[in-house]
C-alpha cells in the first residue's frame, strides 16, 4: 500500500531539509521545493510579494532560460506549477520516473540564480493586476478580502496572498530582488519527493546539486502576533452579483496546536468538510447538521465550514450563499440557531465516529496519488515543522473525546470573537 | 510497435451485462480504493425545445431519493464511509463517478444502481434542487467567463442543439415539473449504451458478479435513442458579441469554430494543433504570444473538446477591458501562423513528446485511469487504445498539422464573444 512505505528525512549542513518517499505503484516522481515564506512576511508597501515573485521565478535562469523552460517540462511529458499560501511558496515537478532529473537541476538552479530583470518585472506586473482583476470578478474573493482583513488588525495575515493593488502598482524591481536573496536560502527551504525512486540515490543527487548551496542569514520571527479579540466584528459589502454571501469566521488554532485536530473533527461533524483538515478531499456535506439547518430548509443554495492548517492562529470560517429570495438575516438567524443547537446537544459519539471514518478514508484516497502525498508532506513539514503532523493524522483524530469536542466549541466558537462578513448584490438592503 | 507498459487487452478485463451494458475493469491494487466512472445516454440532446436543463435537473436528483432510500439516508450512508458518488449531465450522456476506500465498493454499486433505476424525485427535492439551480445561473449571470461562453455558443451553433441552453434557464428551470422530470427518466434512462469502468483494488469477477446482480436485469424498453448531431458549418463572416457587465474589472474572451468529432479520421492532427496553439509549455503559442510577449493576460489557453458531435475548437482569455482587441488581434494572428507556416518538425516533436510521455502520469491515479477507459468504450477506440496511441501521435506529421489547421481553423470566419465591463 502506498502509505506504507517509509519517510526519510535528512536535514543537510546548510540547513536544507529534505524529505523521501518511496512509491513504486506507477513509473511516476513528484519533486516539490518548499520555501518557509508566504504573505505571512510581508508587511504593507510589500503586499503579495511572495506570490509576485513566484511568477518572477518562472523567468528561469541563464541555463534554463524561461521561455525555454515550460518547453523543457512538458518535453519530458512532466507538469509544473507552483503555489503561494499564507506561510509558503511552493514549486513542484511531476515527471514519468526517468526524467525527473531535470527538476531537480531546474530547482537547485533557480534558488540561486532566478533572472529577474527590471523589464521582466514590468511586464509581470500587468499579468499579476490582471490576475487580481480576476480574483475582484467573484464576490467570494471581495468577501474573503475585506473579513480577513478586519479580523486582522495586527497580524500579517490580514491581507490577501495576491496582495493590495496599491503595492502591486507600485513595487520596485528592488523589492523583488531583496525578497528573492532574503528567503530563497536552502535553511529556509524544504525539498520533498515522491515517487519511484531508490531513496540512496535520489538522495544523493539532491546533496551533489543542492549541498554545495550557502546557506542565508537566519530569518527573525515574526512577532506581531494578533491581540485578543473584544467583541464581534461585522463588515457588510454591495457590489455586483447575483447571490448574497455570508462568513461567519471564527479564531482557529495554529495547526501546531493540540486543539487543531480536535476542532478539525468538530467542524466534520458539524458541517462536514474535511476530516483530515488539509487541503481537498472533503466530499459532500449533505448528511451534516449544517447542511440540515440551511440548505435543507431552502433558506441557502450551499454552505460549508473550512479549516486549513496555518503556523500561526488563522481562521475557521463557516459560509453559507443564500438561496435566490431569501435573505442574508434570516440564513444568519437558523446558523445562529444551530450553533446554539450544538451548545444544547453536543456532538454525539456516533457522530464523532463518522467524522473519524471519513477521515481515514479521505487519507487513503488523498493519498493515492503521488503529487497528492508530495504535497501534503511538504505542507506539514512547511507548517508545523515536522511531516509527522501528516503521517500520524489518524492517531491523533483518534485520540480525540467528546469532552474535547465540547472544550474545544466553548473555546473557539465565540460569538464575541467572531468577524461576520455580508456581501449583498447591489440594490439590495 | 504496441507499448505493452500500459493497460490492454492483457490486464482491461471485458464484460456485457445480460442487458448489453458495457463493463471494463483494471484491476489495480496499489491503494484500497476504487473508482467508478460511466454513463447512461441520457443527455440534454432529449431536452425538449421549451425545457432547456430538463436532464440537468433529473440528473441533480437522482440522490435525492430512490425507492429504497430517502436523501438523507443516500448521503448519511456514502458520508459516513468518506465516499462520493456524483452524476453529472452532459449533452450526450449522464455521467457518473466514484471514489470510495475498496471496502465499500458494494455500497458504490447499490447505490449507483438504485439512484439509475429507481429514482423517486419526491416533491420537496425538486423544490430544493430547483431552488439551488436558479441561484447557480443567477452566479453564473454574473460571471464573466460564464457569460462569454454562453454568447460563444448561441454566435457558433445558431439553430443547432450545440447552441442550446442544457444549463437551464431562468424561466424554464422554474417551469419544469415532477412529472416532466418523470418522464424524461423513464425515455431516457436505460442499459442502452451504458458503461461502466472500474478500476481499483477489487478483482474483475467480483465486481461483475456485483454489478450484473444490481444492474443486468435493468430493461427500459421506451429507452429513446439519442438524436445523431449535424454537422455545423463554420461561421459566413466573423460574428461578434460583446455581454456588458458593467462593475466587473476582467473581460473575458472567447474565439473559436466547430471543431472535429472524436472519431473524425483527423482528430489527432487537430489535438496536436491545438496542443501546440494553446496547451503545450505555458498554454502554447497563443500563451506565449498573449502573456510573455504582450504582457497581457492572466489566462490564455484554447481548448479542443472531440466527442459525439462538432464540439468547438477555442481559444480563451482573461483580459483587461481595454486590452480585448489586443488579446484578439493576439489569437487571430497565431491562427494565421499555423494555418500558413508548417509547423517546425522540433517544435512538432515537443508536443508529441509531451502527449506520450505524460501518459504515465494521468494513468497513475484510479480516478484517472476509469476517465481515460470511459472514453476508450464511449468512442469505441478499442482495448488496445492505449498500447497504440503513442505510435498513432507520433505518426502525425507537420502537413497533417497544417492541413487540420487550415480545415477546421479560419481568421475571418470565426465567432469572437466576450463579457465584461
Amino acid at each position: 500500500m502506498p502509505n506504507h512505505y517509509p519517510v526519510h528525512k535528512t536535514i543537510l549542513d546548510n540547513g536544507l531539509t529534505v524529505i523521501l518517499k518511496e512509491m513504486h505503484h506507477a513509473p511516476v516522481i513528484s519533486f516539490m521545493i518548499w520555501y518557509r515564506v508566504g504573505s505571512r512576511n510581508e508587511v504593507p508597501g510589500i503586499t503579495g510579494i511572495s506570490h509576485w515573485l513566484e511568477h518572477m521565478m518562472f523567468k528561469g535562469t541563464p541555463n534554463f532560460p524561461g521561455s525555454q523552460l515550460d518547453r523543457m517540462i512538458s518535453r519530458e511529458g512532466g507538469y509544473w506549477n507552483a503555489f503561494t499560501w499564507l506561510d509558503f511558496t511552493a514549486y513542484y515537478e511531476t515527471m514519468p520516473a526517468g526524467r525527473i532529473d531535470l527538476a531537480l537541476r531546474l530547482e537547485a538552479d533557480r534558488l540561486q540564480n532566478a533572472l529577474i530583470t527590471p523589464e521582466e518585472t514590468e511586464s509581470e506586473r500587468t499579468v499579476i493586476l490582471s490576475e487580481r482583476s480576476m480574483y475582484e470578478n467573484d464576490p467570494r474573493f471581495c468577501l474573503s478580502e475585506e473579513l480577513t482583513a478586519v479580523a486582522f488588525r495586527v497580524h500579517p495575515y490580514h491581507h490577501e496572498v495576491i496582495g493590495d493593488e496599491a503595492d502591486l502598482r507600485n513595487m520596485t524591481h528592488a523589492d523583488l530582488l531583496r525578497h528573492y536573496r532574503r528567503y530563497y536560502a536552502p535553511n529556509n527551504a524544504i525539498i520533498v519527493a515522491v515517487g519511484d525512486f531508490a531513496t540512496a540515490e535520489m538522495l544523493a543527487r539532491i546533496k551533489s546539486l543542492f549541498g554545495a548551496i550557502p546557506p542565508g542569514e537566519p530569518l527573525p520571527p515574526i512577532v506581531r502576533q494578533e491581540p485578543l479579540q473584544r467583541g464581534e466584528r461585522r463588515i457588510m459589502l454591495h457590489g455586483p452579483a447575483d447571490a448574497a454571501y455570508l462568513t461567519h469566521a471564527y479564531r482557529a488554532p495554529a495547526a501546531d496546536h493540540a486543539d487543531y485536530f480536535v476542532l478539525t473533527l468538530l467542524n466534520a461533524a458539524f458541517a462536514g468538510g474535511s476530516s483530515l483538515g488539509m487541503f481537498g478531499g472533503a466530499g459532500s456535506n449533505k448528511s451534516s447538521r449544517l447542511y440540515k439547518a440551511l440548505v435543507e430548509t431552502d433558506l441557502a443554495a450551499a454552505a460549508y465550514g473550512s479549516l486549513g492548517p496555518t503556523r500561526d492562529p488563522f481562521l475557521y470560517t463557516i459560509s453559507a450563499v443564500a438561496r435566490h429570495g431569501r435573505s442574508l438575516t434570516a440564513v444568519e438567524e437558523a446558523l445562529d440557531a444551530e450553533l446554539t443547537r450544538l451548545e444544547t446537544n453536543p456532538i454525539t459519539a456516533a457522530e464523532l465516529a463518522k467524522a473519524l471514518k471519513r477521515a481515514k478514508a479521505e487519507f487513503v484516497l488523498v493519498g493515492e496519488s503521488i503529487t497528492g502525498q508530495a504535497q501534503l508532506l511538504g505542507m506539514a513539514e512547511a507548517v508545523v515543522g515536522d511531516y509527522r503532523w501528516f503521517e500520524d493524522v489518524l492517531a491523533r483524530l483518534s485520540s480525540v473525546t467528546l469532552d474535547d469536542i465540547e472544550r474545544v466549541r466553548h473555546t473557539y466558537l465565540r460569538k464575541s470573537a467572531r468577524t461576520v462578513g455580508w456581501y449583498q448584490p447591489n440594490g439590495m438592503l | 510497435m504496441p507499448n505493452l507498459t500500459y493497460p490492454g487487452p492483457e490486464t482491461i478485463q471485458h464484460y456485457t451485462l445480460t442487458n448489453g451494458a458495457t463493463l471494463l475493469v483494471y484491476e489495480n491494487f496499489a491503494s484500497d480504493s476504487i473508482a467508478l466512472n460511466g454513463l447512461v445516454r441520457a443527455g440534454a440532446l432529449l431536452d425538449p425545445p421549451d425545457q432547456d436543463g430538463l436532464a440537468l435537473f433529473c440528473a441533480n436528483l437522482l440522490l435525492n431519493g430512490t425507492q429504497q432510500r430517502s436523501f438523507g439516508e443516500i448521503y448519511e450512508a456514502l458520508e459516513s464511509v468518506g465516499a462520493s458518488l456524483e452524476f453529472s449531465s452532459g449533452l450526450h450522456a449522464t455521467e457518473f463517478s466514484a471514489h470510495a476506500l475498496a471496502e465499500d465498493f458494494p455500497l458504490i454499486v447499490e447505490l449507483l444502481a438504485e439512484s439509475l433505476r429507481m429514482p423517486t424525485f419526491p416533491a420537496q427535492q425538486v423544490e430544493l434542487v430547483r431552488g439551488q439551480i436558479l441561484t447557480d445561473l443567477q452566479i453564473r449571470a454574473n460571471d464573466t467567463r460564464h457569460v462569454a461562453s454562453v454568447a460563444f455558443r448561441e454566435l457558433l451553433y445558431p439553430n443547432h442543439p450545440y447552441g442550446r441552453a442544457s444549463e437551464g434557464r431562468m424561466k424554464t428551470i422554474a417551469a419544469i415539473t415532477q412529472a416532466d422530470i418523470q418522464a424524461y427518466h423513464a425515455r431516457a434512462f436505460g442499459p442502452q449504451g451504458m458503461i461502466i469502468v472500474l478500476a481499483g483494488a477489487v478483482r474483475g469477477a467480483e465486481a461483475a458478479t456485483r454489478l450484473q446482480n444490481v444492474l443486468g436485469d435493468w430493461q427500459n424498453p421506451q429507452q429513446t435513442p439519442l438524436p445523431e448531431v449535424p454537422d455545423m458549418a463554420r461561421p459566413e463572416t466573423t460574428y461578434r458579441a460583446h455581454i456588458a457587465l458593467s462593475d466587473k474589472s476582467q473581460t473575458d474572451l472567447i474565439l473559436g469554430l466547430p471543431g472535429p468529432r472524436r472519431a473524425a479520421p483527423d482528430y489527432l492532427d487537430a489535438k496536436l494543433m491545438n496542443t501546440i496553439l494553446g496547451v503545450f509549455g505555458m498554454m502554447g503559442r497563443i500563451g506565449e504570444n498573449m502573456r510573455e510577449k504582450r504582457g497581457l493576460a492572466y489566462y490564455a489557453y484554447s481548448h479542443l473538446q472531440g466527442s459525439l458531435g462538432p464540439s468547438p475548437w477555442l481559444a480563451s482569455a482573461g483580459v483587461a477591458p481595454e486590452d480585448v482587441a489586443e488579446a484578439t488581434e493576439a489569437i487571430l494572428q497565431e491562427i494565421a501562423r499555423i494555418q500558413e507556416e508548417l509547423v517546425p518538425a522540433a517544435e512538432l516533436a515537443d508536443s508529441q513528446s509531451y502527449i506520450t510521455g505524460s501518459m504515465p502520469v494521468g494513468l497513475e491515479t484510479n480516478s484517472g485511469l476509469a476517465s481515460v477507459l470511459t472514453d476508450i468504450a464511449l468512442y469505441d477506440l478499442g482495448l488496445d487504445y492505449l498500447q497504440r496511441y503513442p505510435d498513432l501521435i507520433w505518426q502525425v506529421t507537420p502537413e497533417r498539422v497544417q492541413a487540420a489547421a487550415q480545415k477546421y481553423l479560419s481568421t475571418t470566419q470565426i465567432a469572437i464573444a466576450s463579457a465584461g465591463p
